[in-house]
C-alpha cells in the first residue's frame, strides 16, 4: 500500500516547525539552525499501517516460536550421525545443520521482530539530553583536597617516617611469596635440551612400519622418517622424547654431497638429519628430491641436506643438527652417538 | 498527622498498586532502584550505523561466555594417552590425548555439541573482528579524546587479551594444528635472553610438551582471562553511560548534548534486538560454515605436521612477523641471542603499543584539555586518519607474510618474493599509506570547501544566451552548511618568546621544539584545508562567480 491511500485527515500540516530552535541567521550562515522537524513516518498517521507492522512483528515472534519447535524436532528426531549433502557446502552432519539453522531462524526473529517494532511503532522523535562536565566543580574539588589533607594528616603517615617507611617495604615484600610458590611450576632446564634419547648403538627404526631400517630400505630420492629403538607410542615420555629425537633420512650420492663432515658422519650416501626445525620446532616434512633441499611447512625455512643442512631461505639462524649413523652387525642402520648439538630452536644457554 | 497514618495511607495505596510496581517499590527501598532509573531509564543514544560495532563485540562475548560454559561441561582438560573409541571411524584405535578426545566426544557425539563448539569459535572471531573495526572505528572520528582516553585503553587491553584468551582457547583440544601453534610459541619463548629456557620449562612444567600445558593453559582460558575481561567489559559500559555517547557534528547536536533516542523503550528494543540478530546470525553461521575441524586434523605429535598451518586470523600479524625476520643468531660467549625469533617477539607487543598510545601522543601535541563530544570526520583530521591508514596498512603486510605460504600456492607466486616483498613493505608501505591517506584526506576536505562556497554539483547544464554551457550549482541547505563547517581547525603551536620580558634568553626545552615540529606537522598549511569562513561565502554569494 503507497502513501497516496492515506486518509487526508491524517497527513501531517505541510509547515511543521516543530523541534526547529534556529531560523536562518542573516549575519552567520553556518550558524547551527537547530533540531530538524521531526518528520512523521507513515504508521504514525495512518492507522493501517501500524496495524500492518503489528502483525509483520507478531509474525516474525511467531516464526521464532515455530523455528524453537523445529530446534527440539531436530533434536530428538534426526540421527546425531546422519550426513546429508546441501549444495553448495557439500556433505555435512544434518544434525549440525538443523540444530544450527533453526536455532539461528528463533533468534533472528526475535531481533528482527524487536528492531521492526522499535523503528515503525514507538517513537522516532529525536529528544536532546544536556551535557554536564565530567569533572568536578571547583567546590567539590576543593572539599575533596581538603578531607584528604585532613585524613592524611590524621594518620600521621608524613610525620611518622619509621612507620611509614616500614610499611613500603612489608608491602613491597610479601608478593615474593607469590613468585616463591611458582618455583615449582617445572624443573630447572639443566642441559635436558642439550640431549635426546639418541645415543652409541640405538637402531634407527621407521617411524611407519615399526621396523629396524637397513640401508637397503632406504632408497636414493625417499624421504623416511625415523625413531630411537625402544620409543614406542604407548610409552609415558613418547611425545616428549621424540619432539626431540625424531629424525629425517634420506640417501644422496656420496659424490653429491658437498659437506666434507657430512659424508663422514653418513653410510653410503645415508644421511640422517633432526627433523625438528632449528627455526621454532616445527617437524620439517618437506622434501625436494632432485636438489635436495628441505622446507619446513609452518615458516618456510629451507635446508640444503646435500650441504651440511645449512640454511638456504627462511627464518631459521642454523643448520639441522645431524645424527651420525653407521650400521651394526646385524646391518641395521644405528646411531654412533647423540647429536652433537642441541636439536631444535635456539635457546640462551645453547652456545 | 501521625506517622501510624501516613504509613497506613502508604500501605493502603501500596495494596492497589499493580504486583510489578510493588516489587519496584520493595526493590528500590533495599537497593535504590529508582536513582539509579531516574538517570538511565531515559537516557539518550545518538543512532549511527557505526555505533553497533561495539555492540557486536559485547554480545559476541556474552555469546562466548554462554556457550563456552557449556563446552566445559564435556571437556576434559587432560593430556593423559587415551585410544580413541568413539563414532569417528577413521581415527579409530588412534592415541589421544583425553582434551583432544572429549572434543571429539562433543563434536561427534553429543548431540548439539558441534554446534556449540562451532558458535564457540565462530564467535570467539567475530568477536575479535568486532574489536577490532570498532576500535578503528573510535581511532578514526577520534572519539578517544577526553574525556574517554581511559575507556580507550580498557578496550584495548580488552583485545590483546581476547587474543591470548582466543589463542589459550583453540590450543585447548590438543590436535595438530593447535599444537604446532604451541610448539611456536614454545620456540619463541626460548628466545627470550637468560630466561628463555626456565620460563619454557616453568610453563610447560618442564620439556615440551610435556603433560601440563593443556590443564594450565584451560584455567588461563577459562577463569584467569576471562574473568579480567569481564571486569573491562563491565568498566568499559559504565563509562560509555558515564560519558554520555559521542555524536557527529549535525543540526541542533552541540558539545553540550546528546540528541536521540531514549533507552527506554527504542534503544532497549533495538539493543535487546541486535542482540538476537549477532546471534542468530552467528548459529547460522556455525549451522553451515564448519570451522577448526580437529577430526580431519588429528591428534598433535610433536613430529608431525600438515601443510598450510595458519593460526586464527587475530595471531596472523604476528605469524607475519616470525616468518619474514631473517634468522640472525649471535654466538658469544657460550651463549645464543636468537635475534631472528627475539625480535619478533619484541616487535609483536610494539605493533600493538603503536595504535594504543596514539590518543596520548595527540593530546600532547595539540594540548588541548577541553571535553569532545562531538566526532571528527575522518578527512578533518588528516595526520590523525593517515596515522591509523599506516598502521592498518603496517597490520595488513603482517598478516600478508603469516599468509605468505597461502598467497604462494594460491596465486602461483615465488615464496621467497612474498618474502622479500613483506620485509621491503614493512618499512614502506606504512610511510605510503600515510602520504597517500593525507592527500586524500585534503582532497575531500577542498571538495567540502567548495560544496559550501559554490554549493552541490545538480548535473544540471545550462546554456546561456551567449553560448556559454555551466553546470548549475544549487545552494546547500543551512543544515548542510552548519554541517560541513562544524568542525574545529587547531593552529600549529608556536614555541613561544625565547627571550622574556626582562630580554632573558630563556632556554627551549627538547621536548618544546618536538612538540612545535609535530604541532606543524599536523595543523600547518600543508596538513589541513582552512574551512570556508562566513566573509568568503558571503562574497561568493552576494553576486558574481556563483556558478
Amino acid at each position: 500500500m503507497s502513501s497516496q491511500d492515506i486518509p487526508e485527515e491524517n497527513l501531517p500540516a505541510e509547515q511543521d516547525a516543530h523541534g526547529a530552535v534556529g531560523v536562518a541567521d542573516e549575519k552567520d550562515p553556518f550558524a547551527d539552525p537547530g533540531l530538524p522537524p521531526h518528520e512523521h513516518r507513515v504508521q504514525d498517521i495512518d492507522e493501517r499501517a501500524a496495524r500492518r507492522s503489528e502483525r509483520t512483528v507478531a509474525m516474525l515472534f511467531t516464526v521464532s516460536m515455530l523455528a524453537t519447535v523445529g530446534f527440539i524436532a531436530s533434536y530428538v528426531g534426526i540421527p546425531h550421525d546422519k550426513s546429508i549433502f546441501v549444495f553448495p557446502i557439500g556433505h555435512i552432519n544434518a544434525l549440525n545443520f538443523a540444530l544450527g539453522l533453526t536455532l539461528g531462524l528463533a533468534l533472528f526473529s526475535i531481533g528482527a521482530g524487536a528492531v521492526h517494532w522499535a523503528r515503525t511503532l514507538m517513537s522516532d522523535e529525536e529528544i536532546a539530553d544536556e551535557r554536564h562536565p565530567i569533572e568536578a566543580s571547583p567546590e567539590v574539588r576543593a572539599k575533596v583536597h581538603a578531607d584528604f589533607k585532613q585524613g592524611a594528616k590524621e594518620s600521621a603517615l608524613g610525620r611518622r617516617k619509621l612507620i611509614r617507611n616500614t610499611m613500603f617495604g612489608a608491602l613491597a615484600l610479601f608478593p615474593l611469596s607469590g613468585v616463591m610458590l611458582l618455583r615449582d611450576l617445572g624443573p630447572l632446564p639443566g642441559t635436558k635440551l642439550r640431549h635426546t634419547m639418541w645415543r652409541k648403538g640405538l637402531q634407527l627404526v621407521n617411524m611407519n612400519t615399526n621396523e629396524p631400517l637397513r640401508p637397503s630400505d632406504v632408497a636414493v630420492g625417499s624421504l623416511t622418517f625415523a625413531k630411537p629403538e625402544g620409543l614406542e607410542e604407548h610409552d609415558e615420555e613418547f611425545q616428549t622424547e621424540i619432539a626431540k629425537a625424531a629424525l629425517m633420512i634420506i640417501r644422496i650420492q656420496p659424490d653429491n654431497i658437498k659437506d666434507k663432515r657430512e659424508l663422514e658422519w653418513s653410510h653410503e650416501g645415508i644421511v640422517a638429519y633432526s627433523k625438528i626445525c632449528t627455526h621454532v620446532g616445527c617437524p620439517i616434512s618437506l622434501y625436494e628430491q632432485q636438489t635436495h633441499h628441505v622446507l619446513c611447512p609452518c615458516h618456510q625455512s629451507t635446508f640444503d641436506l646435500s650441504d651440511g643442512a645449512r640454511v638456504i631461505f627462511g627464518p631459521a639462524g642454523h643448520a639441522l643438527p645431524q645424527l651420525r649413523i653407521g650400521v651394526n652387525d646385524q646391518g641395521y642402520l644405528e646411531a654412533l652417538g647423540d647429536f652433537e648439538e642441541p636439536v631444535g630452536p635456539a635457546f640462551w644457554e645453547r652456545g | 498527622m501521625s506517622t501510624n497514618e501516613s504509613t497506613a495511607a502508604n500501605g493502603a495505596r501500596r495494596d492497589k498498586a499493580p504486583a510489578g510496581e510493588r516489587v519496584a517499590d520493595w526493590a528500590d527501598g533495599r537497593l535504590g532502584i529508582y536513582s539509579l532509573a531516574k538517570a538511565n531509564m531515559r537516557k539518550i543514544f545518538p543512532d549511527h550505523w557505526s555505533f553497533m560495532l561495539g555492540e557486536i563485540c559485547l554480545y559476541s562475548f556474552i555469546i562466548i561466555i554462554l556457550t563456552g560454559v557449556y563446552l566445559t561441561l564435556f571437556f576434559h582438560p587432560s593430556m593423559n594417552e587415551v585410544e580413541y573409541h568413539g563414532s569417528y571411524v577413521p581415527l579409530q584405535g588412534q592415541l589421544m590425548s583425553e582434551a583432544f578426545n572429549s572434543t571429539m566426544h562433543i563434536s561427534f557425539d553429543v548431540r548439539g555439541g558441534l554446534l556449540i563448539r562451532q558458535i564457540h569459535h565462530w564467535a570467539a572471531l567475530i568477536f575479535l573482528a568486532g574489536m577490532f573495526v570498532h576500535m578503528m572505528r573510535v581511532f578514526f572520528t577520534g572519539a578517544f579524546r577526553k574525556p574517554r582516553e581511559v575507556n580507550w585503553l580498557f578496550g584495548f587491553l580488552l583485545f590483546v587479551l581476547g587474543m591470548f584468551t582466543g589463542f589459550t582457547g583453540y590450543s585447548l583440544p590438543d590436535d595438530l594444528l593447535s599444537g604446532t601453534g604451541v610448539r611456536f610459541m614454545e620456540g619463541a619463548i626460548l628466545s627470550v635472553p637468560i630466561v628463555g629456557t626456565y620460563l619454557s620449562f616453568f610453563l610447560f612444567g618442564g620439556e615440551f610438551p610435556g603433560g601440563d600445558f593443556v590443564a594450565r593453559f584451560y584455567s588461563i582460558h577459562v577463569l584467569l582471562l576471562p574473568g579480567i575481561m569481564l571486569g573491562l567489559v563491565v568498566g568499559h559500559l559504565i563509562l560509555v553511560f558515564y560519558h554520555k555517547h559521542t555524536q557527529f557534528a549535525g543540526p541542533g547536536k552541540t558539545n553540550n548534548n546528546v540528541v536521540g533516542m531514549p533507552l527506554l523503550p527504542v534503544y532497549m528494543a533495538k539493543a535487546g534486538g541486535f542482540f538476537f540478530l549477532v546471534f542468530g546470525v552467528i548459529a547460522a553461521i556455525a549451522a553451515i560454515a564448519s570451522i577448526n575441524p580437529i577430526w580431519a586434523m588429528g591428534p598433535y605429535r610433536p613430529d608431525q605436521v600438515s601443510t598450510g598451518a595458519q593460526p586464527d586470523w587475530y595471531m596472523g600479524f604476528s605469524e607475519g612477523l616470525i616468518r619474514v625476520m631473517p634468522g640472525w643468531e649471535i654466538n658469544f660467549w657460550g651463549h645464543t641471542l636468537v635475534l631472528g625469533v627475539f625480535i619478533p617477539l619484541v616487535i609483536f607487543p610494539l605493533v600493538l603499543v603503536a595504535i594504543a598510545v596514539y590518543p596520548f601522543i595527540e593530546s600532547w601535541v595539540t594540548g588541548d584539555k577541553r571535553e569532545h563530544h562531538i566526532l571528527d570526520r575522518p578527512r578533518n583530521a588528516p595526520t590523525r586518519t593517515a596515522f591509523g591508514v599506516a598502521w592498518i596498512t603496517w597490520y595488513m603486510v603482517l598478516l600478508i607474510g603469516g599468509g605468505n605460504d597461502l598467497w604462494a600456492t594460491h596465486f602461483h607466486l615465488s615464496i621467497n618474493a612474498i618474502t622479500w616483498f613483506v620485509r621491503v613493505a614493512f618499512f614502506v608501505a606504512p610511510v605510503l599509506a600515510f602520504i597517500a591517506t593525507k592527500r586524500i584526506c585534503l582532497g575531500l576536505q577542498r571538495r567540502d570547501k567548495d560544496k559550501v562556497l559554490h554549493g552541490r554539483e545538480s548535473g544540471i547544464i545550462k546554456r546561456l544566451p551567449h553560448g556559454e554551457f555551466i553546470e548549475v550549482h544549487e545552494p546547500l541547505s543551512q543544515e548542510q552548511l552548519h554541517t560541513l563547517t562544524a568542525h574545529e581547525q587547531y593552529e600549529p603551536a608556536a614555541i613561544g618568546a625565547t627571550v622574556d620580558e626582562n630580554g632573558v634568553e630563556r632556554k627551549v626545552k627538547g621536548s618544546e621544539k618536538l612538540r612545535a615540529k609535530l604541532s606543524e606537522a599536523y595543523y600547518g598549511e600543508e596538513s589541513q584545508i582552512p574551512k570556508p569562513t562566513v566573509e568568503e561565502y558571503k562574497e561568493i554569494t552576494s553576486g558574481h562567480g556563483h556558478h
